[in-house]
């Protein structure tokens, strides 16, 4: 140190003025005042910002319609998961377009008309789950959670719940599915509004 | 010069600044230990320099991040390095500031009067740590994008606030333009400016209570100039050219791979642009953070709690314990306590990361033929309990350790699956960088509609979804298929389809009934096969060979552009052969010659148009009409009718990539392989 540790700090106090009852209130009054003031100028830009940072609170994924997904013929009913993008209208700030927005995994059992749909998003964390045909079991590359065919977790797992259910139904041989998403994480499968 | 020197001072003091800068003295002399403070803010130096510049090119939105970074990578002059800078300095700066602590914990430098500085650098450390978890996101490519996902759906499981919390770290519902935009203010802005203010309170603090030096000093005191400003430089310069080796490194591939490398290699990694769409198995968080990721795999099995617990609480309590090291401290035992707490936090995070790592990686230095018998042995036992019971005719031990082996194959399997994610997604990145490195350059709509609408990207992907069920497409060099996968297929090898190797092999006895042709299908015992049986071994070698290169080039494929003009002699030859009522024509339409109504039409046949005709109806008269074995049609209904299987664009891809038509720079035009003529 070029100095020796300061014994006295630089900033000294304000030496004290004399103390009368008009100084005081005046000072009373200059305080209060450079504080309102201060607050005023202060908070109008930050209270104006928070408004702007806070929007997207307000933001709701628009109520989702049922989407075509695929023709009923494209899924044989042999039991086997496949995995369909999901091609919508997306609406991203001041874009809106077609495009992928997602995956859902489509099913049918032997004999069955109506598939089952699981959504491609991993309830734990939220990566791309992947279908391995040979173990027949889903499996998520992040952190090792699994699940039958069916969706249902594989213990031990460190998903929560099993994998995302989504409404589907079948129009004019086609299959349509309600795509949503949810919140991960959580032991009940909450939808992202 | 003088005089204006003492105007300056008289005006602004500068002189004692300087002074009080440079000349603090420093107990016992300078030490070579006390270099990584300076070290740091060294780092962060580079950091904000490099920063600024990269800002100049940066533009955050989603068609356009990626695309920015991009150029600023491949098209820029010494984007590479800047790039590389910015990425490997922030990684010496996590190194460096665990160095930092470790000494200063140890070193006892926490202790009164220096407990708020402690906590200082505390923050600091914060701050450095969210601005490497900000900045990975920003270039929006698959790593940044899938990894961000999975620590902003994390906040999720805070209690009560996580909800809103991620919104309002996302900037909506769903990662966009203000993911972006937000990442990036916090990144260049709010964390930096934060920094600069914690770092000037860290360092005034640092020089009001001085050099924490060992009592008593081993050398007489010296000045922080030049003595300690010189080793601080040396080690400035050691961080330097550590963080450039890390840069240029890839140089290596030049002598490894044999061929001259791009700039798109050299530096930091940038991965194909983001596509939530798009599968993406390789996701995983910076190297620093991975102790974090495998923590949270210790969690199995304990639901939401778990989460909350591996992903939140723990962490958070172990930043409170460092955060009460120095009160700790003042007792007679807690400095012991604080040491053996770091190096045991330390070790923890060492063994993860390393767990994680091998995790990953084992498949690379595990010999993969230790597993083909335990491989064979779980196909013969399976996985159901009950099997596996009676199997070892319920010998616990055996069952035991049938268990660990099937435990050590999933391992494997599981690092396998990653590794050949890691290089599929090295290939897209290549892929996309060379085609916006084209003369077309990237669209408006960004970089992800390049490989969206690219062939060879998307042709193997909608070819396992839709045809992979039926067809194969490999070369028949390959080794052979295991019996589940021959079982499996049921309809002809489409590798090379309508090349001449192709057509040589349809008009070849004996392949013609394998599984590579008809072997599978119903035509097996159909004409064609008879006539080639019968017919064919009585043809001159030559006429076979016309004959192929003529049906070949109709097909007018890319690939063979050069020999179809070389051989135009032996391909008119070959069309007289294929137009002979006797022969082709008998049973096939081809041009004027033959009828439609026995025989797919070999006019243009393998061509793009005959491809997307064939693959939408194969029912067509001018295809198998009623002698259709199985093939779907998959786009039946006119015009691009959401009735259809595949949609026009889809099928477009799949054919393009049957037929090798995609774009490739000018250097890498594929070439046909000879075939004898």
């Amino acid at each position: 140190m070029a100095k020796p540790l300061p014994s006295s700090n630089p900033s000294q106090p304000a030496a004290k003025l004399p103390a009368t009852t008009v100084a005081q209130r005046r000072g009373f009054m200059t305080e209060a005042g450079a504080i309102v003031l201060g607050a005023i100028v202060g908070l109008v830009p930050v209270l104006s910002g928070l408004a702007v940072f806070f929007d997207p609170l307000r933001r709701r994924n628009r109520a989702s319609k049922f989407l075509r997904v695929a023709s009923l013929d494209a899924l044989p009913d042999d039991g086997v998961p496949r995995q369909f993008p999901v091609i919508a209208e997306r609406v991203d700030a001041w874009n809106r377009s077609d495009e992928p927005i997602g995956a859902v995994y489509l099913r049918r059992s032997p004999g069955q008309e109506k598939p089952e749909c699981l959504t491609a998003t991993c309830p734990h964390a939220g990566c791309f789950v992947d279908y391995d045909e040979d173990s027949k079991t889903f499996k998520c590359p992040c952190h090792n959670s699994s699940f039958e065919p069916d969706g249902k977790v594989i213990e031990p797992s460190p998903s929560p719940r099993a994998m995302d259910t989504l409404q589907c139904e079948i129009k004019d041989e086609e299959i349509l599915v309600k795509f949503q998403t949810f919140y991960s994480g959580k032991t009940e499968k909450v939808v992202k509004e | 010069m003088k005089a204006l020197l003492d105007w300056l001072d008289d005006r602004t003091g500068i002189r004692d600044l300087a002074h009080e800068a440079l000349f603090e003295r420093i107990p016992g002399g300078s030490r070579w230990r006390y270099v990584w403070g300076s070290t740091l803010v060294f780092a962060f130096s580079v950091q904000v320099i490099t920063g600024i510049f990269l800002w100049m090119c940066y533009s955050p939105s989603t068609q356009t991040a990626w695309e920015s970074v991009y150029f600023i990578q491949n098209q820029m002059l010494g984007g590479w390095l800047l790039r590389g800078l910015h990425h490997f300095m922030a990684q010496a700066m996590v190194v460096l500031m665990a160095l930092h602590l470790m000494q200063v914990v140890i070193d006892g430098a926490y202790r009164a009067p220096r407990e708020v500085n402690f906590w200082l650098g505390l923050v600091l450390m914060q701050i450095v740590l969210g601005l490497s978890l900000t900045g990975y996101l920003l270039p929006w490519d698959q790593k940044g994008y899938w990894a961000t996902r999975v620590a902003t759906n994390l906040l999720s499981v805070v209690p009560l606030v996580g909800a809103p919390l991620q919104q309002l770290v996302v900037g909506g519902s769903d990662y966009g333009h203000h993911t972006l935009t937000r990442f990036f203010a916090l990144h260049a802005g709010v964390l930096p400016g934060l920094l600069v203010v914690f770092l000037v309170l860290h360092v005034k603090l640092f020089r009001r209570h001085g050099i924490c030096s060992k009592e008593p000093p081993k050398a007489a005191d010296s000045l922080f100039w030049p003595d300690q400003v010189l080793k601080d430089a040396v080690a400035c310069l050691a961080v330097l050219i550590v963080v450039l080796v890390m840069v240029v490194h890839p140089i290596n591939l030049y002598y490894s791979h044999s061929g001259p490398i791009s700039v798109s290699q050299l530096g930091a990694e940038l991965g194909a642009p983001a596509d939530p769409s798009n599968q993406y198995s390789a996701a995983r968080p910076e190297w620093y953070f991975l102790f974090l990721f495998q923590f949270l795999k210790l969690f199995e099995g304990q639901g939401e709690q778990g989460e909350l617990l591996g992903a939140v609480v723990i962490p958070m309590s172990v930043m409170g314990l460092l955060f009460l090291m120095p009160l700790i401290g003042r007792w007679q035992l807690g400095h012991r306590f604080n040491i053996g707490l770091l190096l045991i936090l330390l070790a923890g995070v060492g063994l993860l990361t390393g767990a994680a790592v091998n995790e990953d990686y084992r498949a690379r230095w595990t010999d993969s033929a230790e597993f083909v018998a335990i491989a064979a042995e779980v196909e013969k036992v399976g996985t159901d309990p009950d099997k596996i019971a009676a199997h070892f005719g319920n010998d616990q031990l055996q069952i035991a350790q049938y268990r660990q082996r099937l435990a050590a194959l999933d391992k494997f399997e599981k690092s396998k699956d990653y590794l050949a994610a890691v290089e599929s997604a090295e290939h897209e990145a290549e892929r996309v960088v060379t085609l916006a490195s084209s003369d077309a350059q990237i669209p408006v709509s960004g970089a992800v509609t390049l490989l969206r609408n690219d062939p060879k990207t998307q042709g193997p992907k909608i070819f396992a979804r839709i045809c992979g069920n039926c067809h194969t497409h490999r070369p028949p060099t390959d080794a052979a298929l295991s019996e589940a996968a021959q079982a499996k297929i049921s309809a002809p090898n489409l590798y090379g389809f309508a090349s001449r190797a192709w057509i040589a092999g349809l008009l070849d006895p004996k392949q013609i009934v394998n599984e590579n042709y008809f072997g599978k299908t119903s035509h097996k015992e159909g004409a064609m096969v008879g006539f080639v049986q019968e017919t064919v071994p009585g043809l001159a070698p030559e006429e076979i060979q016309n004959t192929v290169a003529a049906l070949s080039a109709e097909a007018e494929l890319k690939s063979q552009s050069e020999l179809d003009v070389r051989d135009e002699a032996a391909i008119v030859a070959g069309r007289k052969l294929i137009a002979d009522g006797d022969r082709c024509a008998s049973c096939h339409k081809f041009r004027e010659a033959g009828e439609l109504g026995s025989a797919p039409d070999l006019t243009g046949y393998g061509s793009r148009e005959w491809l997307l005709g064939m693959i939408s109806n194969p029912k067509h008269e001018r295809y198998y009409r009623d002698d259709n074995d199985r093939m779907p049609a998959f786009a039946e209904h006119a015009g691009d009718s959401p009735q259809n299987r595949l949609s026009a664009h889809a099928l477009g891809l799949v054919v393009d990539w049957l037929r090798g038509e995609w774009y490739e720079p000018p250097a890498n035009e594929p070439v046909a392989e000879p075939v004898a003529m």
